[in-house]
């Protein structure tokens, strides 16, 4: 018994002691600093792991093949997170020392994070996700969504069904059917849909999910009476796999169910097997390992053993997504050290590089990148980019696009965004920027 | 107000009566959600009859068995000889959490022991994470998985097979206990720990039975839910979503179980399909719970759960 | 030796019926209560504040709360999360329709509030024991939580869902809000724990603190007594739900920020739960160490490996400390099965005879 309360009290001493020392990476003076907030456990797991090797496979090749950017090394650091606020808020606070730009992942640490932006001078790239409204960057100068937001990408969503169907007069009087998580993140589509809805005069239903959606009978056996014409998916995690699972066992015709671009990797079609053939997705970047920029990582990363994961896994869409969100950052560096010089720069000159971001297409196929993405402009007001969707389909063994990149409804989009970013500001006791004088 | 009256107490029925194939419909999904919900309760019924423990990590065991399970099978295990070898996985597990953590805490309060089967539910996520890795996979033990129409309602070999695993399962555990020797020591170890001990049947033999059968029971549920959304984290969380169940039949009733899980699952798809829209739908998890909780405001012991006797 | 009790005599039932009727134990305390109010502002970093002290003590207000439910008064609850919510919520409503308030007392009317959905779910509880009871609070939990998603009045229509604690001064100096700085918010909650932990310890001291105890050891003697079991049973749950309201909305104003619901999921409810358990029920000092216990190890796994120099990957750390704190756990209740409190006790009992062995 002594000696078990002697122990105690020796892990006590250490347990109070160890905040004392929050570790950051050691800095060598020439290099830029990336804290990389990763999900490698728990329920979004098979999400998380692909995308941090995306992140750590782009990095080391910009590192490997060039010396860093313009000769500056990154130095990036994981922090696992888990998907969950408090662990991700404590990543933040213990590594944001050095940070210039940080990647929050999870709607509920960008949420978090973006009154601290502006305080911690760390730019938020937030891309394809967290609030909408910051992509109205007059209000939210240290915030960035692109290459698209949930409004957006709903709005191309419809435009696509429209296509399919033979032109946007034909959507009137189809039925459309949101299957969304009961979530903030789940219902981002809603008001747009519903918008369109009345402008298009199609039928929505609302159909919400409970987290975490491991069981959706009810949900599906509501569609199999409504019979859609088309279903739109916005779950998260264990919620897709379900979702195409009872989709595939209801009979519905995989090829109308389109889910967003959290909802359509590898992972998601898993437990369906062959009944997930025909699902499609939206997306902002195309899956699979045929692009210059997987030679490269082949050649400089995985044939010296530096890659970050199997080879196999190369291309995946998450993996993609990850290289790409590694790439905007890098590129953004890029363009503030064009200005303010090829050293390690302040928070505030890589917002500036975001904030000017010209990616043309001539450099994304420098980078190796062509095809893969479409090309993109950030400015002032318009932190979403000018960028673009598309849709792809997982035909048994890989995802593939099957649509041209598709623009979405901006002129929809962009008043109410711009009302939503007016209310969000005000929460947060912000004032207008004026671009023209920037 | 009228408006209100009739669209909570008389479309929902007149909505039912309209298309009476797809309330079979509705109902027979109900049936068969319930009883993958049984499947979880077993395991924690099984424990809490013979021990008194409330085990929480019921739910990770369901994922730990499913995981190794998988993993076998994806390391190029034959499906049986896999089988063979997660169930003696889950009994070196038993034998483990008896000696680790139930023999130190032998007469100790019921919340301890509770508190210590959330320990264990740490340690397992962490242990199962580790060891199998962290990603979706497929459970493909054979099972059939196609839908047919039977006179308008369809129905889904998967759940069909559940629900006759589940059926099975049940008739086992119940002869097991009312019939062998076994069984019978389990139910008295389950009555008084001491006395059971003064008659010479030994506690920690039992506790290791217990647990194991317990653990084979999470196997079964882990192959069942895996089957539906893949082998991963999430379903852990079924068990959650089982409690309802356990406290409508009662923590020590099998029977209980499967009763309590009928009845939990087809009220709530009833309640999600015909009530759900008029709120915006996403009430079944709490009107599980809301329904457990009638019914145990008129049996506090749960339908099939032994009386609470209390003495001065 | 160090405990020197030779000498001090009581001479009045008030200093006999102290807190702290040593004089050693009322000095180290005011000493500690001094440093405590002091040293983190001006000495600790943010991270240290930020992550590590602002929800410790948010943690330790919740858990008083639940200790007061489960520990004195024996009825097991996993709303803990429920209820913070609806502080939370409460408070947002509040201070954003009538911002003229104090913080403070907005801080306390949530509170309020929260008691009084507290009391409504408590009922069941009349009826209801043991671990149904528990169970049967999870509808509590589920019920709210969807409530506030669903209904869109509570986040003030936002398109977001999510709720942001505006800027709020107390004596002309912001403690809420982006705008607030870290020592600001963690002498808010600093005051409100202290203040609450002392109002708490009194109650457990005084009438309703003794039939609570009686409800939980054996209620059907405590009835025959007169001890009335519904006025205790709800006073229980109605004091324990202000406790987790005001707790909730700290949650929201003085550590995250901004929150959706999401952060007060079943996790939290079973979190604090936790921090009851291993501290110790039925004992304030408990709620602190169990709190303290389940924020700072996870927190200490993280960085121990750094600290070591000992390079793993992140996902494999991760998972070792999943572990680790399970193993943890388990070790603590083999050790010492009725929590870290207990511990201290037999401490502080060695230590007022030590060097001698008894």
């Amino acid at each position: 018994m002594k000696r078990n309360v002697l122990w105690i009290f020796l892990l006590a001493g250490a347990i109070i002691a160890a905040p004392l020392a929050p570790v950051a990476l050691a800095q060598d003076k020439g290099s830029i600093y990336i804290p990389l907030l990763v999900y490698r456990t728990g329920p979004y797991a098979p999400s998380g792991i692909p995308n941090a090797n995306g992140f750590n496979d782009y990095f080391n090749l910009i590192n490997e093949r060039d010396g860093g950017i313009n000769g500056v090394k990154i130095v990036f650091e994981e922090c696992e997170m888990q998907y969950d606020t408090k662990q991700g808020v404590e990543c933040y606070e213990r590594l944001k020392g050095k940070a210039v730009v940080v990647n929050p992942f999870s709607t509920g640490i960008t949420y978090q994070l973006i009154p601290k932006a502006p305080v911690d001078k760390i730019v938020m790239h937030s891309m394809g996700y967290g609030m909408t409204a910051a992509a109205d960057g007059r209000w939210f100068a240290w915030v960035f969504n692109f290459p698209m937001t949930y409004w957006s990408q709903a709005s191309a969503f419809i435009k696509y069904v429209g296509a399919q169907e033979g032109g946007m007069d034909k959507l009137k009087g189809k039925k459309i059917v949101h299957v969304y998580h009961n979530s903030p993140y789940g219902r981002e589509a809603n008001p747009t849909l519903e918008v369109l809805a009345r402008q298009l005069g199609f039928e929505l239903t609302l159909l919400a999910v409970d987290h975490p959606g491991q069981e959706q009978k009810s949900t599906w056996l509501q569609i199999r009476r409504i019979n859609p014409d088309w279903i739109y998916l916005s779950g998260w995690g264990v919620m897709n796999q379900v979702a195409v699972k009872e989709a595939a066992a209801i009979g519905y015709k995989m090829d109308h169910l389109v889910g967003n671009w959290w909802s359509g990797s590898e992972s998601d079609v898993v437990a369906a097997g062959d009944g997930a053939k025909g699902f499609r997705s939206m997306t902002f970047h195309a899956a699979g390992p045929g692009f210059k920029v997987h030679q490269e990582i082949v050649k400089y990363l995985y044939d010296k053993g530096k890659g970050a994961q199997k080879k196999e896994a190369i291309g995946e869409v998450y993996h993609n997504r990850g290289m790409i969100n590694a790439m905007l950052n890098t590129e953004a560096i890029r363009t503030a050290m064009a200005k303010y010089g090829n050293k390690p720069l302040t928070g505030e000159q890589v917002r500036w590089g975001f904030e000017n971001l010209n990616l043309t297409e001539q450099r994304l196929e420098q980078i190796g990148m062509k095809g893969m993405m479409q090309p993109l402009r950030v400015t002032c007001e318009n932190h979403e980019s000018n960028g673009k969707a598309a849709v792809q389909q997982w035909d048994g063994k890989k995802w593939t696009l099957v649509s041209d990149w598709i623009e979405p409804m901006r002129e929809v989009v962009r008043p109410n965004l711009e009302v939503a970013a007016v209310e969000e500001a005000k929460k947060l006791g912000y004032t207008m920027r004026d671009c023209s004088k920037e | 107000m009228v408006g209100v009256f009739y669209a909570v107490l008389v479309a929902p029925f007149k909505d039912m009566a309209g298309s009476p194939a797809f309330l079979v419909e509705v109902l027979i999904g109900g049936l068969f959600a319930g009883l993958m919900y049984s499947l979880v309760a077993l395991g924690f019924v099984l424990i809490f009859k013979a021990s008194g423990v409330f085990n929480f990590a019921q739910g990770v065991m369901v994922l730990f068995a499913a995981l190794t399970l998988v993993g076998l099978m994806e390391r190029g295990v034959p499906v049986v000889i896999a089988l063979v070898l997660t169930m003696g996985v889950m009994v070196v597990l038993a034998f483990a959490i008896e000696r680790i953590v139930l023999r130190p805490l032998v007469n100790q309060e019921h919340i301890i022991l509770f508190m210590a089967t959330i320990g264990l539910t740490f340690f397992l996520e962490g242990f199962g994470e580790m060891v199998w890795g962290a990603n979706v996979k497929k459970l493909d033990v054979g099972i059939p998985d196609r839908s047919f129409i039977v006179r308008g309602v369809q129905i889904n070999e998967l759940e069909l097979t559940a629900a006759l695993t589940a059926a099975i399962l049940v008739t086992v555990l119940a002869v097991f206990f009312q019939r062998t020797r076994i069984g019978r020591a389990l139910r008295a170890v389950a009555d008084d720990h001491e006395a059971a001990l003064s008659l010479g049947i030994p506690l920690k033999t039992i506790w290791v039975i217990v647990w194991s059968v317990a653990g084979i029971v999470a196997i079964v549920a882990g192959i069942m839910w895996g089957a539906k959304s893949g082998v991963q984290f999430s379903l852990s969380l079924i068990a959650l979503k089982s409690l309802p169940v356990l406290i409508l039949g009662g923590f020590t009733s099998v029977p209980g179980a499967i009763v309590g899980g009928l009845i939990i699952g087809v009220g709530e798809k009833l309640a999600e399909v015909y009530w759900g829209p008029l709120v915006g739908g996403a009430i079944e998890n709490w009107f599980a719970y809301v329904m457990a909780l009638a019914f145990l405001l008129f049996r506090p012991q749960g339908l099939f759960g032994e009386r609470i006797i209390e003495r001065v | 030796m160090i405990y020197r009790e030779a000498g001090q005599f009581k001479t009045t039932y008030a200093s006999d019926q102290a807190i702290f009727p040593i004089v050693q134990d009322r000095v180290v305390v005011l000493l500690a209560i001094l440093a405590v109010f002091l040293v983190p502002p001006l000495a600790a970093n943010e991270y240290w504040l930020q992550a590590v002290l602002i929800p410790f003590l948010i943690y330790s207000l919740a858990a008083t709360g639940l200790n007061l439910l489960t520990g004195y008064a024996g009825q097991l609850s996993l709303g803990t999360g429920g209820f913070m919510a609806v502080g939370a919520y409460s408070a947002f409503k509040l201070t954003t329709a009538f911002p003229q308030i104090n913080i403070i007392g907005v801080f306390l009317i949530s509170g309020l509030i929260a008691a009084g959905v507290g009391l409504l779910f408590g009922i069941p509880s009349l009826r209801i024991k043991g671990f149904y009871l528990a169970v049967a609070t999870l509808a509590s939990q589920f019920f709210l939580i969807w409530l506030f998603n669903k209904v869109p009045w509570f986040v003030n229509y936002a398109s977001s869902g999510t709720i942001t604690a505006p800027d709020r001064a107390v004596f002309g100096v912001l403690v809420t809000g982006p705008n607030s700085t870290a020592p600001m918010r963690y002498l808010m909650a600093l005051g409100f724990v202290a203040v609450f932990a002392l109002i708490a310890k009194n109650l457990v001291r005084g009438r309703i603190g003794r039939s609570w105890m009686a409800i939980r050891d054996r209620d059907i003697a405590a009835e025959i007594i007169g001890v009335n079991p519904l006025r205790t049973k709800l006073l229980a749950f109605g004091i324990s739900s202000f406790y987790c309201g005001i707790a909730g909305a700290e949650f929201v104003f003085l550590y995250l920020g901004s929150a959706e619901t999401l952060a007060f999921d079943i996790n939290v409810s079973f979190l604090v739960l936790f921090m009851v358990i291993i501290g110790g029920l039925g004992s304030i000092l408990g709620s602190f160490l169990g709190a303290a216990f389940i924020v700072l190890v996870p927190i200490f796994l993280t960085n121990a490996p750094h600290l070591i120099g000992l390079p793993l990957p992140v996902a494999l750390l991760k998972q070792i400390e999943l572990m680790v704190f399970g193993a943890l756990i388990i070790f603590f209740l083999i050790v010492e099965p009725h929590g870290l409190a207990r511990l201290w006790q037999i401490t502080k009992e060695k230590l007022r005879l030590w060097p001698f062995p008894h």
